[in-house]
């Protein structure tokens, strides 16, 4: 993708397109997704989420959403976009994939030319639209990146997320470069260890890949979110986090990322 | 062909008909279920053993098609969320209807029968080998890391062409095989249709690229050298300098 088409990221009314990846799947994406969306909601910010995991999609179950019109409907289209934006908890606006969205391995123009056109149109209505984009580095979830204006990596400290997560990070520098990516990591067990994972990314980034980068890459660290059994209960009831326990500790480190976020131009 | 007839005085529930069943379960070499004749138990055995010969092919005792889709389609299902790498192998005999003229129907069945028997001795214990179609043999090996994926399907093919299959009074027989394979898709949720589909392609490569070989669809995974997740995994000494 080139830039030249793009407003800049301070131009007004123009939403900052982000997308939130992760390589290794179950490492709490939509979890931060939602949750960082409902933050920016809190701060007085227009918010869309767009699930953007054609296949596997599980917005609508984070969020105890039972979804009549999805994107699958506006991509066939049966229904006209409007319809199919909907309110969701934490004063967000969703755009759900569904089920329907079967074999999404591939990326056919037709498809790509649709979700492009399906951004565009948000872009002048809302502040922030994250893109919940499926695990791995499949054709759909890097093409979906490539419509964002800047990426936001979820890992936890874990060694195979750890190893997916910079696999990401690798084949994005290498197919999408200059392009501003945040890394959140979750699950977090100490204070700190957020900077510990960044810096031992960014540390084998510099020695393998931004040696072959005309702009070394550099991972901005938005955040840690620490291990709180109040994530897995709040998921479990499919309730927002924000909503739900307000005061725990990881959701004060998602309104924390959300500060943070929210502070950078992008 | 002759059948025992069931005991005429089984006590069944009123209504119930099994002679059918029966007929085949004897036939089938699975004898008559232990146990009181009309029990709930016994049903059950009567039951279980009607699955187990429905999910099999009769010649060579492998997974039958029904059987296969079954398995395959929990195997798509879990990849698609676990991440796991799951192969699946599309395996057909090469030149099998020269089998058929030259030697009959009775020979193409040994060499069908050696060809499963061969499929079933090289794979895990917990890979699915299956018989789909005439001359065709699918296996679904779950967690199968895409590296090993060539080493694999390489091994299944030459113990095939390795293993001469014996005929009475014809003596020794070549038989190879051309395999095609496919992983599943990580992370994405897909279907068997379209699984299988890109298997076959693999396998129609291989045909037309001379057969007695295997084809495998190149995988998308990025490699991360094993240099690269030492420094990633190595115990940390350095300064956070962001």
């Amino acid at each position: 993708m080139t830039d030249t088409a793009k407003p800049g990221p301070n131009a007004a009314r123009t939403a900052r397109i982000t997308a939130v990846t992760s390589g290794k799947g179950g490492v709490g994406k939509t979890f931060v997704a939602a949750n960082l969306a409902a933050a920016l909601a809190r701060r007085g910010d227009r918010v869309l989420v767009l699930d953007a995991d054609l296949g596997l999609a599980n917005l609508d179950v984070v969020l105890n959403l039972y979804p009549k019109l999805t994107l699958h409907d506006v991509f066939t289209g049966r229904v006209p976009l409007d319809d199919a934006i909907l309110p969701a908890p934490g004063g967000l606006s969703v755009l759900l994939a569904g089920s329907g969205m079967l074999e999404y391995s591939r990326m056919t123009p037709e498809m790509g030319g649709k979700l492009q056109e399906v951004i565009d149109k948000l872009r002048p209505r809302f502040d922030h639209v994250l893109l919940d984009t499926g695990a791995g580095i499949s054709d759909v979830v890097l093409f979906t990146i490539s419509l964002a204006d800047e990426v936001l990596v979820v890992a936890t400290p874990e060694p195979t997320s750890l190893a997916d997560a910079y696999a990401t990070v690798k084949v994005l520098a290498a197919t999408q470069p200059s392009r501003p990516m945040h890394l959140l990591v979750n699950q977090t067990q100490r204070r700190g260890e957020g900077r510990t994972v960044r810096a031992q990314l960014q540390q084998v980034l510099d020695k393998f890949v931004n040696s072959t980068l005309a702009t070394p890459l550099r991972l901005r660290l938005l955040g840690e979110v620490p291990q709180d059994a109040a994530v897995r209960d709040a998921v479990q009831r499919r309730l927002l986090l924000l909503e739900m326990l307000p005061g725990c500790e990881a959701a004060k480190a998602m309104l924390a990322v959300a500060a943070q976020f929210a502070g950078e131009a992008g | 062909m002759d059948h025992p007839l069931p005991p005429a005085d089984l006590a069944l529930p009123a209504g119930l008909r099994l002679e059918s069943a029966l007929a085949l379960l004897r036939q089938a070499g699975q004898g008559e279920p232990g146990g009181d004749p009309g029990s709930a138990d016994w049903l059950q055995t009567v039951i279980d053993r009607l699955v187990d010969l429905s999910s099999r092919d009769a010649l060579t005792g492998l997974a039958n098609r029904r059987n296969f889709e079954l398995a395959l389609g929990r195997e798509v299902d879990r990849v698609a969320r676990s991440g796991e790498s799951a192969l699946l192998l599309m395996v057909d005999i090469d030149h099998f209807k020269r089998v058929n003229d030259t030697y009959g129907h009775a020979a193409g069945d040994l060499v069908i029968q050696a060809v499963g028997q061969a499929l079933l001795e090289t794979v895990r214990p917990m890979d699915l080998v299956a018989r789909i179609g005439g001359e065709e043999f699918a296996v679904v090996l779950p967690n199968c890391p895409s590296a090993f994926g060539p080493q694999v399907a390489d091994r299944v093919r030459q113990r095939v062409a390795r293993s001469p299959v014996m005929l009475p009074d014809l003596g020794a027989v070549a038989v190879t095989i051309s395999v095609g394979g496919a992983f599943a898709p990580q992370w994405v949720r897909s279907s068997t249709a379209m699984w299988m589909e890109r298997a076959d392609r693999q396998l129609y490569r291989a045909k037309s690229e001379g057969r007695n070989r295997v084809c495998l669809e190149p995988s998308a995974t990025p490699q991360v050298s094993a240099e690269e997740k030492g420094l990633l995994f190595a115990p940390s000494q350095w300064q956070d300098d962001e």
